[in-house]
């Protein structure tokens, strides 16, 4: 497949969003937050809990049609979106939520998928059957079994112990870089972005709009201890003069 | 084997009460036996039996696949609940007595009228309980299903039944007690057999030995689909719930 070209690229643009409070007022989340990723970029949004990072993602996926604004998804928009729950078929086991979802998905496909992500002895369990890390792994298995040509991942590893979510992350970044997808990441947490990134986009706090975009120098497996210092400085600074 | 004292105590109580009433009030448990035995001999225990169950099969079913849809509906979509729910109202609040009388007058006393009248009887419960179920379907879920392109009919197996399930199974099990006990009703006011009949012909004739008869071989038959048919099919669309310690 190849994948250049303008149309390979996600292109955001919302120039406005707010919710309708119970009590009648009205709750701006975002606000003139626009922003692109070339195609097989990995982009990590990184803003405070509560500036409208979900709401952002669910815009893009097409699941909140009330904004303003314009989204253009890559060529075919098959999507693939770890959601910031599990939100596992708990009536399904493991493979079956994953086959459910990616009806066209090789057994070879999903048994390397398995295998990357620790999940082999697994399949036939049921989501009750398993721990939280697991879960994630298993709604992570399931948005790349698709093979989308957009991965949406709302902090998936929040709530997850550090070595945990340190070996999830270095698993999704050598899964990624088998078949390079373009991945749209949202998190709170600035390391996390550095490490899976090519690109961060620095949110402000709501009503949300980009407050400074970061490059991140690839090659991003062999980033050493003091690049990722000089770096968290930089996009410290960033936040400070905004 | 408490269940067993139970019954023994239940068995008890009734000889007893035969005792004191005499066999024309409350013939005891022995009489009953070989009535069962003599009406299953000459097949009318069958007939009857087939032919009551077979309405029960037809309402039931009916009631329950009209009632899960018009409940899934509306569940699911705002309109469709403000459209049904006064007529709901009003067929839940309808006498089963005046539904199967209006059924008669204005269809005759004809299979039809007597099967429609015990579907409109227990569908706005089946309506309300799935109705219930639907509104409580995990939106969370369908916005999973909707973001990986999942077909109408994979979210309608996978996604809904499955938390629709613990519902429909109330639905089903109130439903069948609910459905034939009406059906004994609807036989006795304008069939021409069936239990229901039975009991009417007994009554006339104070036959309460016939009346037990009819009404215990009818209890047995609905208890052995509740154990075979019913509770193997609910512990199956549970097996994924971790198992209660
Ligand atoms: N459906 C909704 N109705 C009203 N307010 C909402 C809704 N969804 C989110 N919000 C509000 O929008 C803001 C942003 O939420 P969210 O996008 O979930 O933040 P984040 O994911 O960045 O933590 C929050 O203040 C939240 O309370
Ligand atoms: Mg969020």
């Amino acid at each position: 497949m190849s994948r250049a070209g303008a149309l390979k690229r996600l292109k955001v643009d919302v120039r406005q969003k707010s919710f309708q409070s119970a009590s009648g007022g009205t709750l701006h989340v975002i606000r003139g937050l626009a922003f692109s990723l070339q195609s097989g970029e990995v982009g990590a949004l990184v803003g405070p809990s509560g500036c409208g990072k979900t709401t952002l993602l669910r815009i893009i996926a097409g699941l909140d049609p009330d904004y303003e604004g314009s989204v253009a998804l890559p060529d075919h928009g098959r999507l693939g979106f770890v959601f910031q729950e599990p939100r596992l078929l708990p009536w399904r086991t493991l493979e079956q939520n994953v086959r459910l979802a990616a009806p066209g998905a090789s057994d070879a496909t999903l048994t390397a998928l398995f295998h990357t992500l620790g999940l082999e002895t697994h399949r036939n369990l049921f989501p009750g059957e398993l721990s939280l890390g697991l879960a994630r792994r298993v709604a992570l298995a399931r948005a790349l079994a698709v093979e989308p040509d957009l991965l949406l991942l709302d902090e998936p590893f929040v709530s997850l112990d550090d070595a945990l979510a340190a070996r999830l992350r270095e698993e999704l970044a050598e899964l990624v870089s088998f078949r390079p997808v373009t991945t749209l990441l949202v998190t709170h947490n600035i390391d996390e972005a550095i490490g899976l990134a090519d690109r961060l986009f620095l949110l402000s706090e709501s009503p949300a709009h980009v407050l400074a975009e970061v490059p991140i120098p690839r090659p991003r497996v062999k980033r050493s201890a003091a690049d990722l210092a000089t770096l968290r400085a930089e996009i410290a600074g960033k936040l400070s003069q905004a | 084997m408490v269940r067993i004292v139970s019954l023994a105590l239940l068995m008890a109580a009734w000889f007893i009460g035969s005792q004191l009433a005499g066999p024309r009030m409350l013939p005891d448990p022995q009489a009953v036996a070989l009535m069962i035995v003599e009406e299953a001999r000459s097949g009318a225990l069958a007939f009857n039996l087939g032919a009551t169950l077979a309405r029960v099969a037809v309402a039931f079913a009916l009631a329950m696949a009209l009632g899960s849809a018009l409940g899934l509906a509306m569940g699911r979509y705002r309109i469709v609940d403000r459209l049904g729910d006064p007529w709901l109202v009003v067929l839940l609040n309808l006498p089963a007595l005046v539904i199967i009388v209006l059924a008669y007058v204005w269809a005759g006393l004809t299979e039809t009228a007597a099967i429609a009248a015990v579907a409109l009887n227990k569908l706005p419960i089946a309506t309300v309980t799935v109705r219930e179920g639907a509104r409580s379907l995990d939106r969370g879920l369908d916005e999973m299903a909707q973001v990986f392109g999942m077909s109408a009919w994979t979210r309608m197996r996978h996604i809904v039944l499955p938390q629709l399930a613990p519902y429909l199974a109330a639905a089903a099990r109130s439903g069948l007690s609910l459905v034939w006990k009406i059906v004994l009703i609807v036989e006795l006011l304008g069939r021409p057999n069936g239990v229901g009949f039975e009991i009417g012909v007994a009554f006339q004739l104070f036959d309460v030995t016939k009346i037990l008869t009819y009404a215990l071989a009818f209890v047995a038959v609905m208890l052995v689909i509740e154990t075979f048919l019913v509770q193997p099919l609910e512990r199956h669309v549970s097996r994924w719930r971790p198992k209660a310690a």
